[in-house]
């Protein structure tokens, strides 16, 4: 094999393996959300919901927070 | 923290960027129309000795649209979207209000000392990269701030998930830095061998790699200074101006990653027929055609984020700027791909074409964005109600009629042009000499110009709405801030 030859098999599987990654994300994200693991779709409110008063979606604990000056 | 005052969002930097987008805005667009009237009418090049002529002013447009009303823009919606969605606020950290305010002092002076070097003719002639490298250290120093203040407000952040515009922020932020970093690079020849002005360089790179590196940072700087932020603006506008939450938010996530391992190969549609190796331009081409599909996933769940909401499209001047936008987004990723196609590019490349295709994008997608994301946020940081709602329709009409003058035009310009240029007779000679395409071209030009005006003329408009806003627009309260729709006075 020449190496444009091992470049074309390497371009062809690399491509491959994205598309794959690809579609497993896809099926990931909607398997989380059908079976309740995590709602994604909730997060979309984080923009209209964006007022400094009101509580957040998913409050950072205390502990977890940095010391703010 | 400690004070008895209720907590609120600071938008003291945010103010300052909004500043800077109107006046550079106004800037680059004005030079943009004249060299846009020299291409038709000459004559127009020698007003001002060589510092109106068509190679000083271009740089200055192309800079000032993109570095200096653009880049505004972003700065100016990230300084006050980024305090929103991680619900905190800059008065909560003065490190950061520090980091704020030294970022837009930077800012304005690496853009102010850019336009007097340009002027001046100083520039290292490279598309986009033009600034000479002291000012390209200034350029690395507001960038870092910018990076400093983004993760230093995610650093202190109340709401854990970073919405999806966060997201978009960041990868622009990272990827700009990388692009800058590596096109950039130069040598300082006063510094290395004695010879020129303390100011000039040579790039490290020569020849095809030139081009190469050129253009992976060309294209992506459309990525990511274009797409990228905009994209973060609109996640965040559409649906707080419209009440509606994103149509789908697994689709935003979805379209994230596909544009942000896409777009990186894309480049090479750039050099299509050049002498970089074919394969890379083949690659090119390929990822072009893919590029669709992550951008059309974004702009098309923009507009089913107004599922049964489309009638607020004739009521709300600002859902008419954002969802004519992601039309024209959706129209410059599908005419980009058309023409990164080897065959049509062979017809399109030098061609008047490539400047339509540009304009859809820029004026059509990043102004509308930007000049709808201004508008938004006027009546929150200056608790006051938007000036007319009827200057804003006039605007919008006019600048849509421009954006339709100014691609049609350039789309027959561009493909009259490829074809004359390639016509033979029956014996191969060339039908036509350059001349000739010229006198052709001379409407389109006019055509082109006059829409460019029409575009300037609205973003005149949108300033005046602006200042008036902020001068004597009716005060409002916080209740009557806190809504979606902006509160704009109908006269
Ligand atoms: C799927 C997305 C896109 C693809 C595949 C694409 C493709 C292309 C191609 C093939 C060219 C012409 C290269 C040549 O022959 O000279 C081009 C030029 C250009 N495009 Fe796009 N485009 C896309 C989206 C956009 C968007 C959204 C914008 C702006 C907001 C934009 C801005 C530009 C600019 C500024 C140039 C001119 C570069 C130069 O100075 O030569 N493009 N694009």
């Amino acid at each position: 094999m020449d190496l444009g030859q091992i470049q074309a098999y390497a371009y062809f599987f690399f491509t491959a393996f994205l598309v794959i990654v690809l579609y497993a994300y896809i099926f990931h994200l909607y398997r989380a959300q059908k079976k309740g693991t995590r709602d994604y779709e909730k997060y979309g409110n984080l923009a209209l919901d964006d007022e400094v008063s009101t509580k957040p979606l998913e409050k950072i604990e205390e502990s977890e927070e940095t010391p703010k000056k | 923290m400690g004070n008895q005052n209720p907590l609120a969002y600071d938008y003291t930097v945010a103010k300052l960027f909004l500043f800077t987008t109107v006046l550079f805005g106004i800037i680059g667009m004005t030079v943009g129309v004249l060299i846009a009237f020299q291409m038709a009418f000459p004559e127009l090049n020698y007003l001002f000795g060589e510092y109106a002529t068509f190679s000083r002013l271009r740089p200055i447009h192309t800079n000032g649209v993109a570095f200096g009303f653009t880049v505004s823009g972003i700065f100016a919606s990230w300084y006050y979207v980024g305090q929103r969605v991680l619900k905190v606020s800059m008065a909560e950290s003065k490190f950061l209000m520090t980091v704020g305010k030294l970022h837009f002092a930077v800012y304005v002076l690496t853009i102010l000392l850019a336009v007097v070097t340009l002027f001046m003719g100083i520039t290292t002639s490279k598309e986009y990269s033009e600034l000479e490298w002291p000012l390209d250290l200034l350029v690395v120093v507001f960038w870092v701030l910018w990076g400093v203040s983004i993760f230093g407000l995610i650093g202190i952040r109340r709401e854990r998930t970073l919405y999806i515009s966060i997201w978009y922020y960041i990868a622009a932020f990272l990827a700009v830095a990388m692009l800058f970093l590596f096109n950039n690079m130069a040598v300082p020849t006063a510094i290395v061998s004695g010879h020129g002005d303390w100011f000039h360089s040579v790039s490290w790179y020569a020849g095809t790699n030139d081009a190469l590196v050129q253009w992976w940072f060309g294209h992506n700087a459309v990525a990511f200074v274009f797409t990228t932020p905009i994209v973060a603006m609109i996640y965040y506008f559409l649906p707080k101006e419209s009440g509606q939450a994103v149509y789908s938010y697994k689709l935003s996530l979805l379209s994230f990653w596909g544009l942000m391992f896409v777009y990186l190969w894309a480049g090479g549609h750039h050099l299509i027929y050049s002498t970089v190796p074919d394969w890379m331009q083949t690659m090119g081409s390929v990822f072009s055609v893919v590029l669709i599909l992550p951008s059309w996933g974004s702009a098309i769940n923009m507009l089913l984020t107004m599922k049964g909401e489309w009638q607020q499209l004739q009521t709300n001047p600002l859902i008419k700027f954002m969802v004519l936008g992601s039309t024209f987004y959706m129209l410059s990723t599908l005419e980009g791909p058309i023409q990164a196609i080897k065959s049509v590019n062979a017809l399109a490349h030098f061609t008047d074409w490539i400047p339509g295709h540009v304009h859809d994008g820029t004026l059509g997608w990043v102004g509308f964005m930007v000049i709808a994301a201004m508008y938004h946020m006027t009546p929150r940081l200056f608790k006051k109600e938007l000036y007319s709602k009827s200057l804003m329709e006039t605007q919008f009409w006019l600048q849509t009629t421009g954006i339709v003058l100014y691609f049609s035009s350039m789309w027959i310009a561009g493909i009259t042009q490829g074809m004359m240029w390639r016509a033979t007779d029956e014996f191969g000679n060339l039908s036509y000499s350059f001349i000739d395409t010229v006198v052709v071209l001379h409407p389109y030009y006019t055509i082109r110009a006059i829409g460019g005006l029409l575009y300037l003329v609205g973003i005149f408009i949108w300033a005046y709405n602006l200042y008036k806003t902020i001068k004597v627009g009716r005060d409002l309260s916080d209740k009557e801030i806190n809504v979606n729709a902006s509160p704009m006075s109908a006269n």
